[in-house]
């Protein structure tokens, strides 16, 4: 099991208590994994959040024509997996390992659970969440603002 | 320095006669195409005697004078930068792997009727154009063999604010001879202050008298006395700090419903000193030029970046303008670009006048800062 | 795709004057042409007179391709070598750019300059570089990282965080290679748009940049790409702690004159030639998201 000394240093968990990070780390156990290793598939049911510590994971879909087309990818200190927390909690890429890596895997069904049952917990880590899904959106964003392609092709 | 002299009408004839004979080219004001224009002339006869100037937001007529006066009138639509700093102007040529400069004639203009706002105008160019880094050398040989007679005004035009503006009424620092006009009973004549040792020289050429310190008193006062008669004024704010405050202010998008962006004012203005440059070449494309001319912050493509231009609505662009003029000039060149002429607003063809652009900003700004509702709201 | 071919090293030059007439070009010749993307190339040149003063990083010089035009361009050049030539990388985006962009080996250009302020590397000695380039933003950078590899000691960490469109429109690609191999350089390259058989990072500029832990008290940030790619790259930075006067910004705008004269690279207060382009971002901050300015 992880411990919650390890959780400290995750930004995520930046507004919770040592206590609220001490039940967190109750869900959490260390995990790693070698090079093409499918951590989901895109549809299936949703459960599980990776705290990457080292390597990168790719999110992929599949294109007709195009093939697997790797749509992100995360690294060190990013959140991966978030269609556990909503419905329809299904997954809606494929996430894939690409190289080794090390991550903290917390087991989301507990892990709502207990953020139900105390929303003093809940609230602050639905924050933490969020401020990384607003990020994500922010980066995202300027990847669709094209901002290298030429002037030319406007 | 040489004590204050008087010459008479046909004095300042022959001070324009001694000019030319020395080989300058004496530019002066005339009377043209209804209007004062700035020409060179070849004797005191060209003067425009007994014409003055009615001017208002987006006005300009000459009228009769009751007397015969020469500097009895305000500026014109043109300034003297189009001498120093000419509309166009080849900058070089290139044949073959070379690049030669453009020869220029050197050029020894003598400016006759330099007002106060117009000398402190070219003491602005100067130091735009010719204190930097990487000075214009046509701008500072023109400069340099000018003569300055200057000015006093007495009645200020109804555009004109240069006493709000610190530039006028009284000519300041640059000018080699400095000419009151007095028209009373004792005579058409110039009281003349001399500003450097070559004025000196050419009043010592002239006949002349000394002035008595009562004619000096009389015609500084007359001077001095124009300063509580301006047309308008700028309100008693610091426009610097005014206009960096003021970047989201609703008044460019009021401006903007008024103005063309035609560019005029900054045709007219006594201190715009933007260029473009334009490249060409001739058929067999062996032998290329390129030229320097006038340009307008106005012009939709003046801030053309990657595609498209940064500053493309007409709100932004007389933000632009004013900003620039009022305020940044300060960061980029140690004071305002403003000399208080008024020529923008006489020549602004839907009569937008700076001073109560300014005093509409400093007007929102308070409100803002009071909360109260803007003044601007429609009810 | 044109070899490299290198031109004989000549006898030293006479030097254009700086206080000569900088509005008249100097004739520089096309020695090697290197194509880096589908649209942009480097070319390196080599006086065919006079030579002018040498660049310092940031610096830019004004090209003019005979008949056609002038255009700003930033060096892109090892500014350790000193053998009078001149390296700068064109993108074919307008007419003038597009005129240079064609130039072979033997055209002659003319070129004014050097202009601008430059990165500062002599007030990064002692400090950890964060290079953050963006698209060919990257081409003024290169100055900055191989100023800092000519004399490694002297810094502390070289980080370059490097993004393009896809991986065949990174510039430089063979150097990049070099670069992330070479030990004592922490590079990430990464693409906005997915692309098939790319194994790094994919995401903006910002992202691998987020996951840097750096030491706020030694980093200074050279950035340089599209304007919002800065501003997002500074908030960045800014979030990290590092304090906005150690975030350096290479800016652009329209020029005609390079020298002050002209008046059409203002932004706000500044005269981007002669204030810029480099700029410290906290005296540029507010300008940057002004619109329209």
């Amino acid at each position: 099991m992880t411990s919650p000394e390890q959780l400290a240093g995750f930004a995520l968990f930046d507004r919770l208590t040592a206590p609220q990070r001490a039940t967190v780390a109750r869900t959490a156990q260390d995990v790693a994994y070698s090079d093409g290793t499918r951590l989901f598939d895109e549809g299936q049911p949703a459960s599980g959040c990776w705290l990457i510590q080292a390597g990168q994971v790719s999110l992929e879909t599949s294109v007709p024509g195009r093939g697997q087309v790797v749509v992100h990818t995360l690294g060190p200190g990013d959140v991966l997996g978030w269609s556990w927390l909503v419905p329809p909690h299904h997954w809606h890429f494929t996430a894939t390992t690409n190289g080794a890596v090390s991550a903290v895997l917390l087991e989301t069904t507990q892990l709502r659970a207990f953020a139900d049952h105390d929303p003093a917990l809940g609230y602050p880590l639905s924050l933490g969440l969020f401020e990384f899904l607003l990020a994500r959106l922010q980066s995202t964003r300027s990847r669709l603002l094209d901002l290298y392609g030429s002037p030319r092709e406007r | 320095m040489t004590d204050p002299a008087v010459l008479t009408r046909s004095g300042l004839d022959e001070l324009i006669a001694v000019l030319i004979a020395e080989g300058y080219r004496v530019i002066g004001p005339t009377v043209r195409d209804d209007a004062i224009v700035l020409a060179e002339i070849g004797s005191g006869a060209q003067l425009p005697s007994g014409w003055g100037v009615e001017s208002a937001p987006g006005r300009y007529r000459l009228r009769r004078r009751g007397d015969e006066a020469v500097f009895g009138h305000s500026a014109g639509s043109q300034s003297w930068k189009q001498f120093l700093h000419p509309p166009r102007r080849r900058l070089w040529s290139a044949d073959g792997e070379g690049f030669s400069p453009a020869r220029e004639e050197p050029v020894r203009y003598a400016f006759l009727g330099v007002r106060a706002c117009d000398l402190a105008a070219i003491t602005t160019l100067g130091t735009v154009l010719g204190g930097g880094r990487h000075p214009d050398g046509s701008f500072i040989r023109r400069r340099q063999g000018l003569f300055v007679v200057a000015a006093g005004c007495t009645e200020p035009g109804g555009v004109c604010f240069c006493a709000s503006m610190g530039t006028g009424p009284e000519p300041g620092p640059g000018y080699d001879l400095a000419l009151t006009e007095r028209i009373d009973s004792g005579g058409h004549r110039f009281v003349v202050d001399v500003g450097s040792a070559e004025g000196a020289r050419v009043l010592a050429g002239l006949a002349h008298r000394g002035a008595s310190s009562a004619e000096i008193d009389e015609a500084r006062g007359a001077v001095l006395a124009a300063a509580a008669r301006m047309g308008r004024q700028m309100p008693a704010v610091d426009i610097r700090e005014l206009l960096q405050e003021s970047r989201e202010s609703p008044l460019w998008a009021e401006v903007a419903d008024r103005c063309l962006t035609c560019g005029n004012c900054t045709m007219v203005c006594p201190t715009c000193f933007c260029t473009t440059t334009e490249d060409s070449t001739d058929l067999t494309g062996e032998h290329a030029e390129r030229s320097q001319r006038w340009a307008s912050c106005f012009e939709l493509d003046f801030s053309y970046l990657h595609g498209g231009s940064v500053r493309v609505s007409g709100a932004s662009r007389y933000r632009q303008w004013i900003t620039h003029k009022l305020s940044t000039w300060h960061d980029q060149f140690g004071g305002s670009g403003c000399v208080g002429c008024g020529r923008c607003i006489a020549w602004c063809p839907v009569g937008i006048d700076i001073t109560a652009e300014i005093t509409q900003l400093a007007t929102l700004r308070e409100s803002m800062q009071t909360g109260e509702d803007d003044p601007g709201d429609k009810p | 795709m044109n070899a490299d071919t290198t031109a004989g090293v000549g006898a030293a030059r006479a030097v254009v004057s700086p206080d000569g007439e900088p509005m008249l070009p100097v004739p520089y010749r096309v020695v090697a042409r290197r194509v880096e993307t589908r649209d942009s190339v480097t070319l390196r040149m080599e006086p065919a007179g006079p030579a002018l003063p040498p660049f310092r990083p940031g610096q830019f010089t004004m090209l003019y391709r005979r008949g056609v035009g002038e255009i700003a361009i930033s060096i892109s050049g090892d500014p350790s070598v000193r053998d009078e030539s001149l390296t700068q990388t064109i993108r074919d985006v307008g007419a003038v750019s597009h005129a240079l962009h064609e130039a072979s080996p033997g055209d002659v250009v003319g070129v004014r300059g050097p202009f601008g302020t430059s990165w500062g590397l002599d007030t990064a000695i002692g400090h950890d570089l964060v290079i953050v380039a963006g698209g060919v933003g990257l081409a003024p950078l290169r100055p900055v990282l191989l100023g800092a590899l000519a004399d490694r000691g002297a810094y502390g960490r070289v980080v370059l965080v490097a993004g393009a469109r896809s991986p065949a429109e990174f510039l430089f690609r063979e150097q990049l290679g070099e670069w992330a191999a070479t030990p004592g350089v922490e590079a990430v390259l990464t693409i906005d748009q997915p692309a098939t058989g790319w194994r790094g990072p994919v995401g903006f500029v910002t992202e691998p940049l987020s996951r840097l832990r750096l030491d706020p008290r030694r980093t200074i940030g050279f950035l340089c790409g599209p304007e919002p790619m800065m501003r997002f790259s500074a908030n960045v930075l800014l979030g990290k702690g590092i304090p906005a006067s150690r975030i350096r910004v290479s800016l652009e705008r329209d020029m005609k004159c390079g020298i002050g004269l002209c008046g059409h690279c203002q932004l706000g207060p500044l005269l981007v030639c002669r204030d810029g382009p480099v700029v410290e971002y906290a005296d540029v901050r507010s300008l940057l998201t002004a619109r329209e300015l």
